[in-house]
């Protein structure tokens, strides 16, 4: 008998096509409304059909949010998911299916439990069960709420009438059965407590807390143009247009989208664009007009692999200094990088506060993992979020550069008072008219460049440290490895070591650097060159002591991360 | 009527006009401000979108609201501006370079997206800011600097393409004719949905070939012409000598702003709206089930 206590790690693999992605979210729901926490995350190749998708679901006694390398379950549904996964595999690692699904190799290196898969569904009546029925296996395993499968069937298939019903809800209580049985024969021993407010709570995606909170700060204008992984903001943000009254708008380039986010902030309204570094790149003109015209506007760039078209469905975060250094001249921006599914919602929404309030880029940068990732939580306090607008009405003399001390000037917008409003993207005076003036020029540059960076500076967030501040070592991490880090420092639980996560990336707040004087400190990024830590040398000429780096496409690991932190500590 | 006098700006920006003496601009830049006051458009209602080069400098030289862009780019956001705050009138505008070359694309899928904005072409037949270069619609065998063997590639035929897109009303006028073209832009602005005007001027630096007695002599006003008949419109469009001038086409049909879902219940521009909360608030609450 295999047992698993407190937190199991379930993996389920097969073609894409082969309906991972339903299993995926039969389970996350059907096992959340039972009372367990829930977390999955999914890895999938660039392709429409074929090719071997994994998802990762990992159901525990306390709240978890971040990817492990161990499988403890494994559900292959095709040959190939073995060899693909052959890292993640230990020698406690049940895998559940059928013979011609695992590589001869592996049946002596893994607890194979052979369960007739496609022959129970071929009963129920077509090959098509395959998913409901294994999702049903594994609700047995955790004895879930049978009802609760059900009504998720039931709600899922209404649409296609009773008998499509009727059939998934006997396909599952066949896996159902069989999960149960598995348990009793003493064939696998599973023991993850839940907790009744589980129940309550929401499920929610990076990509969908991303959406939200954009919509929460005020978007009300989305261009865009597909491009994985950032396309599921504008697909969730598309669906409910209607009901968020909203536009949401595929445009015809990258080029297009972005122009068109800046005339929507130019006229009043709140826009932004999702996109890639790749989309991003060919925005990169458009983001110099927004520094040099004082056009807000926010960016969603969720990171995958380059250079160009890289690994297109992978992770990494290597785009740090594409979005610090893109566009020609020199503007201050704002880089914002959330680091759990609550921190994106509420982030996205201020990310529209701190555009219009200081009329510069915000880009908001996760990446392919944070925005396929999603767990359980707690809910998300609507009352937090506040729309700050900084809109002013024009007189007849409006200038719409005005210098000011604090190198922001009052922004209004064209039919809002007596007076024209003049943007411009030359170099310009007050008023916005083209000029070659030596002096404006210099004055211009200043503004832009140094004062309002001050301001913004002088404002700007601080890391979110996580234990002593007297720690000897600190770790430097931003975006979405925050959860992955906590995990492994909790199964590490050291004293002397530190985190400084950083969920506002630029720039950065001077108080840092005292954070930093006289540590240890381990840059953990997701890329080649360590961009962060080149950022904090110079910004504040720190050096870092230690590197930990990963840059194949795949995710830190929480058993990567402390393995590293091992080696690198005394 | 308002005066077009109030289009004259007092900054003191604008005095210092960066047009050639005789150019063609001075002429669209008075035609328009006839055609907003006969239209009686206060200045703060409209806005001129535009790109880069000579003609994009519009906004800095007349009385309304502006934003001088990037080159090719014052399609998309004059379509933005319009969508934030239908109750603009929205103009984008630059030169042959600009919207034929620089912002092709963004033309193409303007026509398919139709929102009710007039983009105004200044064509000149050439590059007069960066001295003298070939652009999409000089003329074959035309030589210039950096087309010393005269100009092989087939002129751009930015009326033939319109109607062939079905765009929505598409107009050619040469601004040597005062009234004609303020006619013009005032029906094209009075149009609702996209409207190009393609508007002849001459670039007296840089083009020797088509002077304001070239366009004289080679264009004539279409007369019983039926803009609503595609098919003539079409023939029209591919004449060549002499060139047509007047409305060549119109396909009255909805705007990008009517079709999108944000304006379908609430007619509120965007940016007096605030978020939808209750709905977030529905969406989480669905999240906790199913």
């Amino acid at each position: 008998m295999v047992e698993f206590k407190e937190d199991v790690s379930i993996v389920l693999g097969g073609a894409a096509g082969q309906g991972i992605q339903t299993v995926e979210e039969i389970l996350t729901r059907v096992l959340k409304l039972s009372g367990y926490n829930v977390y999955a995350n999914k890895e999938y190749m660039s392709r429409v059909r074929g090719g071997i998708n994994t998802t990762e679901i990992r159901v525990s006694s306390k709240k978890v949010r971040a990817f492990v390398r161990r499988i403890d379950i494994l559900i292959p549904f095709k040959r190939g998911v073995l060899p693909w996964v052959e890292k993640r595999l230990t020698e406690n690692t049940v895998v559940l299916g059928e013979k011609e699904n695992v590589e001869e190799e592996y049946l002596s290196r893994v607890n194979f439990v052979e369960v007739p898969l496609n022959e129970m569904a071929k009963e129920v009546g077509s090959p098509l069960y395959l998913n409901t029925i294994a999702a049903g296996v594994v609700v047995g395993l955790f004895h879930g709420d049978f009802e609760v499968l059900e009504e998720y069937l039931r709600k899922r298939f209404g649409s296609k009438g009773e008998e499509v019903v009727l059939k998934n809800i006997e396909a599952a209580r066949k896996g159902y059965e069989l999960g149960v049985k598995l348990c009793e024969d003493g064939t696998i021993g599973i023991e993850v407590k839940r907790d009744e407010n589980v129940k309550k709570e929401v499920l929610l995606s990076g990509t969908e807390a991303v959406a939200l909170g954009a919509v929460a700060g005020g978007m009300n204008f989305l261009s865009f143009y597909p491009m994985s992984p950032s396309t599921g903001v504008a697909v969730f943000s598309a669906q409910h247009a209607e009901d968020f009254e909203i536009i949401v708008e595929q445009v015809e380039d990258e080029i297009a989208a972005i122009n068109m986010a800046l005339g929507a902030w130019f006229a009043g309204a709140r826009g932004m664009v999702t996109t890639s570094g790749g989309g991003f790149a060919l925005m990169s003109e458009a983001l110099s007009l927004a520094g040099m015209a004082e056009n807000p506007v926010v960016i969603h760039l969720a990171q995958r692999p380059g250079p160009a078209t890289g690994l297109p469905t992978r992770t990494m975060q290597g785009d740090l200094n594409l979005v610090l250094y893109s566009g020609h001249g020199e503007f201050p921006r704002i880089v914002l990088a959330p680091g759990s599914i609550e921190e994106a919602f509420y982030l996205t929404a201020e990310a529209f506060n701190l555009a219009d309030k200081y009329q510069v880029p915000v880009i908001i940068l996760t990446d392919q993992y944070f925005v396929d990732t999603y767990y359980n939580l707690p809910e998300l306090d609507l009352s937090k979020i506040k729309v700050e607008k900084y809109i002013v009405e024009s007189d007849e003399d409006y200038k719409r550069y005005k210098l000011t001390e604090d190198g922001i000037s009052p922004r209004s917008i064209p039919g809002y008072g007596k007076g024209v409003v003049v943007a411009n993207g030359n170099e310009h005076d007050e008023w916005g008219d083209i000029t070659e003036d030596e002096e404006l020029s210099r004055l211009m540059q200043e503004k832009r460049a140094i004062k309002k960076l001050e301001t913004i500076r002088k404002n700007a967030m601080m890391p979110e440290l996580v234990g002593r501040e007297d720690a000897k070592y600190v770790i430097v991490a931003w975006g979405s490895t925050y959860h992955v880090i906590r995990e492994a420092l909790e199964v590490l639980n050291r004293e002397d070591i530190a985190f400084l996560h950083f969920k506002w990336v630029y720039p950065l707040p001077e108080k840092v650097k005292g954070l930093l004087e006289g540590k240890v400190i381990i840059d953990i990024e997701q890329n080649v060159t360590a961009q962060f830590a080149e950022l904090l040398k110079k910004e504040f000429g720190v050096e870092v002591h230690h590197k930990i780096l990963e840059y194949d496409g795949r995710p830190f690991s929480v058993e990567e991360i402390l393995d590293a932190l091992k080696e690198v500590l005394e | 009527m308002i005066s077009p006098l109030i289009f004259e700006p007092e900054r003191p920006g604008s005095k210092d006009i960066a047009w050639c003496p005789g150019c063609g601009n001075f002429g669209i830049r008075n035609i328009l401000r006839s055609a907003f006051a006969e239209l009686n458009l206060r200045p703060q209602d409209v806005v001129i979108i535009s790109g880069i080069g000579q003609a994009a400098k519009m906004p800095h030289y007349i009385n309304v609201n502006g934003y001088h862009t990037l080159h090719g780019r014052s399609i998309p956001i004059a379509t933005a501006v319009k969508a934030a705050n239908p109750s603009l009138t929205v103009i984008a505008e630059g030169g042959d370079g600009d919207m034929y070359a620089e912002g092709g694309n963004h033309l193409l899928h303007a026509i398919r997206r139709n929102p009710d904005i007039t983009v105004l072409v200044h064509d000149n037949q050439i590059y007069g800011l960066t001295k003298g270069q070939a652009s999409p619609t000089t003329m074959l065998g035309m030589k210039t600097p950096t087309q010393p063997w005269g100009v092989f590639e087939e002129p751009f035929n930015p009326i033939a393409l319109a109607i062939a897109l079905d765009a929505s009303f598409v107009a050619r006028t040469f601004m040597g004719y005062f009234k004609e073209s303020v006619e013009i832009i005032k029906k094209a602005i009075q149009h609702k949905g996209l409207a190009i005007v393609d508007i002849f001027h001459p670039c007296v630096s840089f083009n020797k070939v088509n002077t304001y007695e070239w366009y004289r002599e080679h264009t004539y006003w279409m007369k019983d012409h039926n803009p609503y008949d595609r098919e003539e419109a079409f023939k029209r469009a591919i004449e060549s000598d002499p060139l047509p001038l007047g409305v060549f086409y119109i396909h009255e049909k909805p705007t990008f702003e009517e079709l999108v879902p944000a304006y379908k219940r609430d007619k509120t521009p965007l940016w007096q709206r605030n978020p939808k909360l209750e709905e977030i608030g529905k969406i989480l609450e669905a999240k906790r089930t199913f």
